[in-house]
């Protein structure tokens, strides 16, 4: 099965997508195994655990926040977001990759979106769960969060829809439920197959209870193929929409750092960028650790590296951008700020940022630097903290210093601010330890579509 | 059913009835009372009876018929009362029972909801500003200043009377309801009735015996310090007490003191004098090191003339011009056209330069080594000469006395004397030498002298100077020491007795003014605590230990009145009361002897009180005491009690006598130079939180003092030369300062541009140990490098750096107007101009920065809060504040505390940039970072925009635009996402990020101004222009069926402005104040290019520099 020089030997031009040593059989056996019938190793377990306590973390910090305050995070005026809304626009970039290699890889016929997409949609899911906790509970009132939709009430009082936080409401919640509906549609008949082959009575119950009467008949083939294909239609413009109406939220201020046009291309590129670093780093070493080198081949670590390639040279397009039109404006706030952002008290972690996020990524033209998985594996991490560091002198830098000196101020996040952080991570990975133990990670019906057995029919 | 009922309450009845015996027969035999048996015991027991408990548990319908009987009725409630009574109070209070029975018949004026205001005076260092108190439901609520008041008003017909007041009597409202004041008397940490220490007092007296005590020698012994005392009748007792004991003595000590100005007055004239100064008429100013915009008594008049005599508005286009010199900034000296900061130990030599020059010395030798070598000399000389009987040269008290001498030789000569100063006696009833009188109570202390201290008011272990510390060792010589004041302080501590101090509030009392005019202090509520008056304290050595104070003063000013047509004879304490004083007959008449339902309504008062407008000349016969009385009360002052001016001649060998006593400055060396603390004073105001977060007007530092230096200095110190920002927090270098052997070890530094090099100012009041839960441990105590010999400057002291860093927590971090490694070009928010550039109407480099074209898709005419259609009352609220005239004195972010329930949040909530102030004053410094001008002051509340950018980004219409053009925040609407916060250019809004409000405090809750929502926690706030009084003015006006008056509606920070920079009103109206002052050309809103159409709009700083004097 996966032989050890084409992995290691990327030199062939058409690096196939799927080992073509598996069958239809062998594929079903080799991903639903993981799943039903190997031990759970040890490694699960340890990794699992950590996981949990970093998600108790979260929950304790949030448990707090809501009883002390949200004084306890280091917001402050002027500074009035912090890293809780940082770190909300990065779950949110980082969930950006699934939806898009599910939907529009799809429409754009790439087979080889096949391997990656369930665990890229996972992650996707994983990642719009913690994103959506942050604007709840940056509220100085979480538990009048419900306001924020526009439900009949006996006050008479609609949200205003002037707002960009009402307009983030729609798209984060409508990308999340078409999201959870494009994953659950396309593990139908996967859970059809775990049913059929569970060992205990208990899971044969539950995974069919998922797999909602999927008996693979024509008929639900075909009710199946459209289904799935117009929720890739329907998804598609959310890719694009969540994250410029993410990037609203700053671009429709008025401050200096702000208030900017390019946002919106420029915000969805990054969350590109950022997904797909995010796919990479959590790729790398399941591909290893579960021995799927032969459903995720070299082809696919070559092509995310290079989206992640163009997309990190359009967030650089931005940042040249940003700095040409802070001088260009003539404007002097504008002009102070991007000189504020070089040169102020956090020009180290502007100057971080472009190292992490424009110097980087040219490592990726080289195709050794592609083909050596440690090296991509570190690029990920150094582009995912790029990602981090570009919302922090997005949000913090141009809010620290405004218009009037009087009221700058400095802003430093708290053990509080961190708990909440390293929580939403925790409950993350927790969450996909799950998904990885209960769920097949990679497509099965998919992957036996790309085999050379099922290409003679065509 | 009713049956049982009827039983019920005559159980009851039948149990207070015996219940109220048993208190009758206590108190009739007072000393049998042992401690602890309170009427709150037996009270306590009732609350536990069944009957009562029954009663309480049952539904308030089904008692109605019970209201019929009045005896019932009045059980009932009483019962109601008490039960109240004992959920919130702690229990020592002693409340006679009468006074919990609801109004039988209305008090007169009286409604509820309807806030009234009692005239009253606050004194601070024995000097008065008259106030308004309002009472809501009989709870004092505000400050406002009197406006009938003759310090307040102007001799021009139609003038309301100016309702300033300073910080200190805005933050007196938090005092009174202080949880960490003292409640009870306290023998030794045990609490004990009062009646115990009259008991005690009257032992140490007359002896046990009756004849061993100290009256037995004529008081020898006995001993009294106070503070600085004006109090007409405070001064007839001690006298009184004097006079029956000869051998005693009165000391008054205050550390803020006149010493300098007593010295000076003596030097010059042989005779101690009051100096009154008439800035209305003062074409050019020379301040010699006084600050007298903010500190000098009667800084409220004169900060208000100088504004007057400055305001360049409505055709006016004159300005008169200040010079200072200054031996450490002040904010006169940022309100300065010229200002020369020099070292303490060169004004000598430079105000003697200016001496000769204008011929009131012989001329200084050129090789005099004192005279300095200013050109600019020349100049201010010239100019002051050139305006004769219209300049004023004032010293401050920190000046030595020679300068107050050269200053008063400066003013005969140039011809002001009787024009715009004027010579009094000293509206201190005993003007004494404070240092010196403090230095003979040490003397005789150690000799063994002294058995009896009584310390009256003040805190003398904590603020004497360190060679006359009243400490444990000196204290612990006296065999009883009594100590009198609001907290159980440092000197309490060391004291036998500790008597709580009743507040101003409280307690009958008198007072004067800066000028000598004298105010009845009439309270607004029964002490809170078993607290007692300085009167009635005195009155415990008195022959009638249990006169009440309203008695004593009443008797005091009737013997005054009744013994002479005139009042003004005897009114400085000449009369000695306690002699004829007649028995009072009556009871004492409430508080609310008047009130007005709106003390901004011009004419309210004359309404009220029709005698107001003919005050009794001398000549006039006499009216009767009641009514005198009452009219004294009502207005807050006794007519023509003003001191007269005297004609004081110079003494002719004075310049003979000062000629001699100049040395030169000792070259090299540190000159550390004190001064009060610009909001906590010399430390009485420690534990007043409101004044601890005020930041300073200079350094906007909060909770601590710190050492002020120059640049060169602390590069010299080899200090950071910036205060240090690591992550949220400002951390700055500290140092030990050395003086003649006592030293102080990691004083923070704070680099204070306009600071001279190697001179470091400390002030005082910090490093409390036994303020309060709010005072205690912020800063360090100046006190310890005080000596008694030179107050106010020590020379040649030692500093080394002492390594450590220290958190300050300031709330602006940044003075100047841009980023000096950036660009040298100032962003476009204070402008400021010369006169003769507005004048010459300079072409305004600041068009850029107007607001562009109105671009929208919209109606402009619909979308335009100005025009409200023809139904609506046309009625477009804004405000115009005046830069020119603002001197920073912080007034109205106190104000504005006060009348809107902000909260405090504390040091550590400071250094976060979490402090909640609606209305702040920004400094900013103009200039290079080396020598910078400055700072300059400007108040920024809410600018309400039209286009307000913070309302269109929050999701929930918690902030929304009100037909008025308000912008409004819906507290309870309000999520907390904060965007709007992010999205203000300004940064006017403040967040609760935790529940900043003290909820639980019942004082607090008594405190709070009804009318104003107490905010939670997680919801914004901001200046709301006082839409409480909008809306106040807005249905006295509906009712009266007319449209709102011009000048109507005073907002918080408007009313307390001592130099009316403020301006509020409908700009919908041409003939509106405020419109008119928005149409000057020096009009301009700020950041106004932002399109937001700012409501709030500032006029720009002008400064009238005299062109011969180079930069």
């Amino acid at each position: 099965m996966a032989d050890e020089h084409r992995s290691d030997a990327p030199h062939h031009t058409t690096v196939p997508v799927i080992d073509p040593g598996l069958t239809f059989a062998s594929v079903t056996d080799k991903i639903s195994s993981i799943v039903l019938k190997r031990k759970t190793p040890l490694a699960w377990f340890i990794g699992f655990a950590i996981s949990f306590i970093l998600f108790q973390l979260m929950l304790l910090a949030i448990t707090n926040l809501v009883f002390v305050g949200i004084g306890l995070w280091g917001v402050n005026i002027p500074v009035a977001w912090g890293i809780d809304i940082l770190n909300f626009v990065w779950w949110i970039g980082i969930g950006h990759a699934g939806t898009l290699i599910s939907a529009i890889l799809l429409l754009l016929r790439q087979r080889w979106r096949t391997s990656i997409n369930r665990f890229a949609e996972a992650m996707t899911l994983f990642a719009v769960a913690q994103a959506g906790m942050y604007p709840i509970f940056h509220l100085g009132r979480p538990w009048l969060a419900y306001w924020l939709f526009p439900y009949p009430n006996t006050m008479g009082v609609w949200p205003q829809f002037r707002s960009p936080l009402m307009w983030d409401v729609f798209a984060v919640s409508t990308y999340a439920t078409v999201s959870a509906m494009f994953w659950f549609v396309g593990l139908i008949p996967d859970f059809a197959t775990l049913r059929d082959r569970a060992q205990s009575k208990t899971f044969q119950i539950i995974y069919g209870w998922f797999a909602m009467g999927w008996r693979g008949s024509a008929r639900h083939w075909h009710r199946y193929e459209m289904a799935y294909l117009l929720l890739a239609g329907l998804a598609t413009p959310l890719v694009l929409s969540v994250h410029t109406i993410v990037s609203f939220d700053f671009a429709a201020g008025i401050m200096p750092g702000w208030h900017a046009t390019i946002f919106p291309p420029y915000f969805v590129a990054g969350a590109i960028y950022a997904g797909f670093a995010m796919v990479l780093f959590l790729t790398i070493p399941l591909r290893k650790f579960y021995g799927l080198e032969g459903f995720i081949t070299m082809r696919h670590v070559h092509n995310m590296a290079k989206v992640m390639l163009a997309t990190g040279l359009i967030v650089g397009y931005g940042y040249v951008v940003e700095a040409f039109f802070g001088w260009y404006s003539g404007n002097r706030f504008e002009r102070y700020m991007i000189w504020n952002r070089m040169h102020g008290p956090y020009a180290i972690y502007y100057w971080a940022l472009i190292l992490c996020n424009i110097i980087t990524p040219q490592f990726l033209w080289i195709k050794k630097v592609r083909s050596n998985l440690l090296l991509l594996w570190l690029i990920s991490i150094v582009v995912s903290i790029g990602m981090w560091l570009e919302r922090f002198v997005i949000v913090v830098t141009s809010l620290h210093r405004d218009f009037l000196p009087s009221s700058w101020g400095m802003y430093q996040p708290t053990q509080w601010d961190w708990a909440m952080f390293v929580g939403t991570l925790g409950f993350f990975f927790s969450l996909l330890f799950l998904f990885i133990r209960f769920l097949p990670m990679i497509s099965i019906f998919e992957m036996r579509t790309i085999l050379p057995e099922a290409e003679v029919e065509e | 059913m009713s049956e049982d009922r009827h039983i019920n309450f005559q159980l009851m009845r039948d149990r207070i009835i015996a219940a109220q015996r048993d208190s009758a027969a206590s108190e009739a035999d007072p000393v049998a009372a042992a401690p602890g048996k309170t009427y709150w015991r037996s009270l306590e027991e009732w609350a536990d009876a069944p009957e009562f408990r029954e009663l309480v548990q049952r539904e308030f319908p089904q008692q109605a018929e019970e209201w019929d009987d009045p005896v019932e009725r009045r059980t009932f409630l009483k019962l109601m009362g008490a039960s109240l009574a004992l959920a919130g109070l702690s229990g020592c209070v002693y409340q006679p029972p009468e006074k919990i029975v609801p109004y039988i018949k209305q008090p007169e004026e009286e409604a509820a909801g309807r806030a009234l205001f009692f005239a009253t005076a606050v004194t601070l260092g024995g000097v008065a500003t008259p106030v308004l108190a309002r009472s809501n439901e009989g709870r004092p609520t505000k400050i406002e200043g009197n406006p009938d008041h003759p310090n307040n008003k102007n001799s021009q017909v139609g003038d309301r009377g100016s309702s300033a007041t300073d910080i200190f009597a805005q933050a007196s409202i938090l005092s009174l309801y202080d949880p960490d004041r003292s409640q009870t008397p306290i023998f030794r940490d045990d609490a004990r009735p009062w009646t115990t220490f009259i008991g005690d007092m009257r032992t140490a007296l007359n002896g046990a015996d009756g004849k061993s005590g100290l009256r037995a020698r004529q008081g020898a012994g006995l001993r009294f310090l106070t503070e600085t005392i004006t109090s007409p009748t405070l001064a007839a007792q001690i006298k009184g007490i004097l006079a029956e004991f000869p051998q005693a003595k009165w000391h008054q000590y205050e550390p803020v003191n006149h010493d300098n100005a007593r010295a000076g007055a003596l030097l010059a004239f042989g005779q101690p004098v009051n100096t009154i100064y008439d800035f209305s008429k003062a074409e050019r100013i020379l301040s010699l090191d006084a600050d007298f915009l903010s500190a000098l008594p009667g800084n409220l008049r004169y900060a208000r003339d100088f504004a007057a005599r400055r305001r360049v508005t409505e055709g006016r286009k004159e300005m008169s011009r200040l010079y200072v010199i200054e031996t450490t900034p002040t904010t006169t000296g940022a309100s300065a056209d010229h200002r020369w900061s020099i070292k303490p130990a060169a004004l000598e030599g430079t105000v003697r330069l200016l001496a000769s020059q204008l011929g009131s010395l012989p001329a200084v030798s050129a090789n005099d080594p004192s005279a300095p070598s200013h050109t600019w000399v020349t100049q201010v000389g010239k100019d002051l000469q050139e305006h004769r009987g219209a300049s004023v040269v004032i010293a401050g008290n920190e000046a030595p006395p020679v300068v107050h001498a050269l200053a008063h030789a400066m003013n005969e000569a140039l011809g002001n004397v009787g024009k715009t100063v004027f010579y009094t006696d000293p509206i201190e009833a005993n003007p004494v030498d404070q240092t010196q009188s403090l230095r003979e109570l040490v003397q005789d202390i150690d000799a063994g002298r002294v058995e009896l201290l009584v310390i009256l008011g003040g805190n003398p272990t904590y603020n004497t100077p360190a060679d006359l510390k009243l400490d444990q060792n000196r204290l612990f010589k006296i065999n009883l020491r009594v100590h009198h004041g609001q907290y159980k302080d440092e000197t309490a501590e060391l004291c036998h007795w500790h008597i709580p101090a009743t507040h101003y509030l409280e307690a009958w009392s008198d007072t004067r003014s800066y000028d000598g005019t004298a105010s009845i202090t009439q309270p607004l509520i029964e002490p809170l605590y078993e607290s007692k008056s300085e009167h009635e304290l005195l009155a415990v050595f008195s022959d009638q230990y249990d006169k009440k104070a309203y008695e004593i003063i009443r008797d005091y000013w009737r013997g005054a009145q009744t013994a002479n047509e005139t009042i003004r004879v005897y009114s400085r304490g000449e009369q000695p009361a306690g002699s004829n004083r007649p028995e009072a007959a009556g009871k004492s008449v409430p508080a609310a002897l008047a009130g007005e339902p709106n003390a901004q309504k011009p004419g309210a008062a004359a309404v009220a009180s029709p005698a107001i407008q003919s005050s009794p000349q001398p000549s006039s016969p006499p009216m009767d005491f009641e009514s005198w009385w009452h009219k004294c009360v009502h207005d807050g002052f006794v007519p023509n009690t003003e001191m007269p001016a005297q004609t004081v001649s110079l003494k002719t060998d004075l310049a003979s006598q000062i000629s001699t006593t100049a040395q030169a400055p000792p070259p090299n060396t540190l000159e550390l130079v004190f001064r009060a603390d610009p909001t906590i004073y010399d430390g009485r105001f420690a534990n007043n939180g409101w004044l601890q977060e005020l930041p300073k007007p200079l350094t906007k530092v909060t909770w601590d003092n710190a050492a002020l230096v120059s640049r060169n200095t602390a590069k010299k110190l080899a200090l950071g030369s910036s205060p240090a920002v690591k992550g949220r927090e400002t951390y700055v270098d500290t140092i030990k300062i050395t003086n003649q052997g006592r030293s102080l070890n990691d004083v923070p530094v704070f680099i204070m541009p306009g600071q001279p090099d190697d001179v470091i100012t400390v002030h005082l009041g910090y490093g409390r140990t036994r303020a309060g839960r709010v005072g205690n441990g912020h800063g360090f105590n100046a006190y310890e490098l005080r000596s008694a010999d030179s107050p106010w400057l020590a020379m040649g002291v030692q500093v080394t750096k002492a390594g450590a860093q220290h958190e300050l927590a300031t709330t602006q971090l940044h003075f100047n107007m841009e980023d000096y490694d950036f660009s040298h070009e100032d962003r476009d928010i204070l402008r400021i101009k010369t006169l003769k550039e507005y004048l010459e109407d300079k072409p305004e480099k600041h068009e850029a920065h107007e607001p562009g074209p109105d671009e929208t898709l919209y109606n402009p005419e619909e979308d335009d809060y100005k025009n409200q259609g023809p139904n609506a009352l046309n009625y477009a609220w804004g405000m115009a504040i005046d830069l020119n005239s603002c001197i920073g004195c912080n007034a109205c972010t106190i104000a504005c505390q006060s009348e809107n329930n902000i909260p405090i949040v504390g040091k550590q909530e400071v250094t976060r940039s979490r402090e909640m102030h609606w209305i702040r004053v920004d400094a900013y410094f103009k200039g290079g970072p080396e020598n910078p001008a400055g700072p300059y002051f400007q108040p920024v509340p809410c600018m309400h925009c039209e286009n307000a950018p913070c309302e269109p980004v929050c999701p929930v219409h918690a902030t929304v635009h009100s037909a008025e053009g308000l912008n409004d925040m819906v507290y309870n609407r309000c999520v907390g996402t904060k965007y709007c916060s992010n999205n203000c250019p300004y940064k006017v809004r403040r967040f609760n990020f935790f529940l900043y409000q003290d909820w639980e405090q019942p004082t607090y809750q008594l405190m709070r101004n009804p009318e104003v929502s107490v905010r939670s926690r997680g919801v914004m706030e901001k200046c709301t222009y006082c839409v409480q009084r909008i809306q106040s003015a807005k249905i006295h006006s509906e009712i009266e069926g007319r449209p709102v008056r011009d000048g109507e509606i005073v907002t918080a920070c408007q009313s307390v402005c001592p130099t009316e920079a403020i301006v509020f009103g409908n700009i919908n109206d041409p003939n509106s104040k405020v419109s008119k002052i928005k149409a000057e050309k020096r009009n301009y809103g700020l950041l106004a290019e932002l399109n937001t159409r700012p409501r709030t709009t500032y006029l720009s700083a002008l400064r009238n520099p005299n062109s011969e004097i180079g930069e």
